[in-house]
């Protein structure tokens, strides 16, 4: 077996290099006056602009809450056992009976509902597991803190009412 | 007597070291913005209008930076070498005219710094200065990447200049003159160098990319093999300096360039039907017309150099960065052989077309 010469021989006009520099030289001129008179540009400026994502993208997570602005989590452990990254903490507690005025009767309540963020892997099994739809990955990508601290949430923090995946502030 | 020619020289270093100092950060707002522009981007727009202010708040920056010295740095030629790399350009600059002469309280001015016959050898011996700060930076540092950067920015200047300067010497043996001076009147009155000489103009712009150490043969910096090259020890202004060098540099090899092939601060067509149609309007003497006139060089040569400052950036986001033997390849194999003919060609066609 010998060996194959892929190398390819060039033309005079390739050899030359000038053409096919004046070539893309004509490209980005074109690319130039686009962007500089038509203010033609791919990118977005981002943080006033944002993209749109799948309504299935998983993102930050909440837990939902019933219009009594309770929780519909019952501590029932199930997304902490199932979580892979071992990324949520629950303290499970008795609930009282004066925040189940509607319908079925929740005796447990998470005391303390902590998901470390940076731990979490976001794979979804958690909503997945719950059988309450109490937690629930939003859209929202926008995770940074300043500090390692801040990147575990608590149950305050996620407690949000279920207006779809969407991050609806005002409601 | 004295007196005046003492301030009219100051103001015309006052004029070109002010007018290369205030096109440093509109360049490097422009290269910027234009890079975007050119990759489909939007670029800097938060600082000022348009981004315009971005310069000043890179100075902030560089400005509010550690000055940090190297411990094993040799500090005295580590200090030089920034100084050099801005000074060897500007003192280039000072044999450019920028202009015939103008008239001032009843004396003529003529519009470039120093006024020597042997112009073009000084913007040689200046330009060839420019290899000194590298190799100083580079060897200064005492890094292994700033020598590595140092030794192919010396290499590379060195190999170009040889082209560089074949090609200066086939100009000048079409003008038959070192003076800047004869050379823009010669191209007024005939053509442009450009059109009598054009490989010349060719070879000598591909040697003015290579002596700038801009891409694509931008070999001293490759940030991706040797980090920075000779400046990667410098920080805060000292690496201000070097980048703003790199700047002047560009500014003084478009003037070179537009002096030599592209008819210097001759009027462009139409300038001087719109200097008579101004001097008439408003009834200038012999005075008022040189003045204006001046003005309107002045005008052309920095849009000639505005032209090749753009050409500079619109090069540099068109081309990727050649390798090492393939610089050493274009500098030595076709450059220098081709500067050679065109050498011999040109004096051949002079003797033959003056006989």
């Amino acid at each position: 077996m010998g060996t194959i010469n892929v190398s390819k021989k060039y033309t005079a006009k390739e050899k030359a290099y000038l053409p096919a520099i004046l070539i893309g030289m004509k490209i980005t001129m074109k690319r130039f006056i686009e962007g500089f008179l038509f203010r033609k540009h791919n990118t977005i400026l981002y943080p006033e602009k944002k993209r749109d994502y799948s309504d299935r993208f998983r993102g930050a997570h909440f837990i939902s809450v019933d219009a009594n602005k309770t929780e519909n989590c019952t501590a029932c452990f199930l997304c902490e056992t199932v979580c892979p990254a071992e990324c949520i903490h629950i303290v499970a507690d008795e609930r009282e009976d004066e925040q189940n005025v509607y319908g079925v009767k929740k005796e447990k309540k998470p005391a303390s509902f902590d998901i470390d963020l940076l731990r979490c892997c976001f794979c979804g099994f958690c909503e997945e597991a719950c059988p309450k739809d109490a937690i629930k990955l939003s859209t929202n990508y926008e995770m940074s803190t300043y500090s390692r601290d801040e990147a575990i949430v608590d149950l305050d923090q996620l407690k949000r009412p279920m207006n779809g995946r969407h991050e609806k502030k005002d409601k | 007597m004295e007196y005046f020619d003492f301030l009219q020289l100051v103001a015309k270093i006052l004029l070109v070291v002010g007018v290369c100092l205030g096109v440093v950060p509109v360049m490097v707002w422009f290269e910027r913005r234009g890079a975007a522009w050119m990759q489909g981007r939007v670029g800097p727009n938060r600082v000022g209008p348009f981004g315009l202010l971005q310069p000043l708040a890179d100075v902030v920056k560089f400005i509010m930076k550690e000055d940090f010295t190297p411990k094993n740095a040799n500090k005295f030629y580590y200090y030089l070498a920034p100084l050099m790399a801005l000074i060897a350009p500007l003192c280039a600059l000072s044999v450019i005219p920028f202009g015939s002469k103008a008239i001032v309280n009843g004396q003529e001015i003529v519009l470039q710094i120093a006024q020597m016959d042997s112009g073009v050898i000084f913007i040689l011996a200046f330009a060839g200065l420019e290899v000194y700060p590298i190799i100083l930076a580079g060897w200064a540092s005492k890094n292994k990447y700033s020598v590595l950067g140092a030794l192919r920015g010396s290499s590379q200047i060195v190999s170009y200049e040889i082209s560089m300067g074949l090609a200066l010497l086939s100009m000048l043996i079409v003008y038959g003159s070192f003076n800047p001076h004869d050379m823009v009147s010669w191209q007024a009155s005939n053509y442009w160098g450009a059109f009598v000489n054009p490989f010349g103009a060719l070879v000598f712009l591909i040697s003015i990319f290579a002596e700038t150490n801009r891409l694509p043969f931008d070999l001293p910096e490759g940030e991706s093999e040797i980090v920075a090259g000779y400046h990667l020890e410098y920080g805060a202004m000292k690496f201000a300096l070097f980048f703003m060098a790199e700047y002047i540099a560009m500014i003084m090899a478009s003037a070179l360039i537009s002096t030599l092939f592209f008819g210097g601060y001759s009027l462009l067509p139409g300038m001087s039907q719109l200097i008579s149609m101004i001097s008439s309007h408003f009834g200038f003497g012999e005075v008022g017309t040189t003045n204006v006139t001046a003005v309107f060089q002045f005008v052309s040569l920095c849009s000639k150099v505005g032209f090749f400052m753009f050409l500079f950036v619109w090069i540099r986001w068109t081309l990727p960065r050649f390798r090492f033997d393939q610089l050493m390849d274009l500098g030595w194999k076709i450059l220098f052989p081709l500067s050679l003919i065109n050498l011999v060609v040109v004096t051949l066609m002079v003797y033959f077309l003056n006989k």
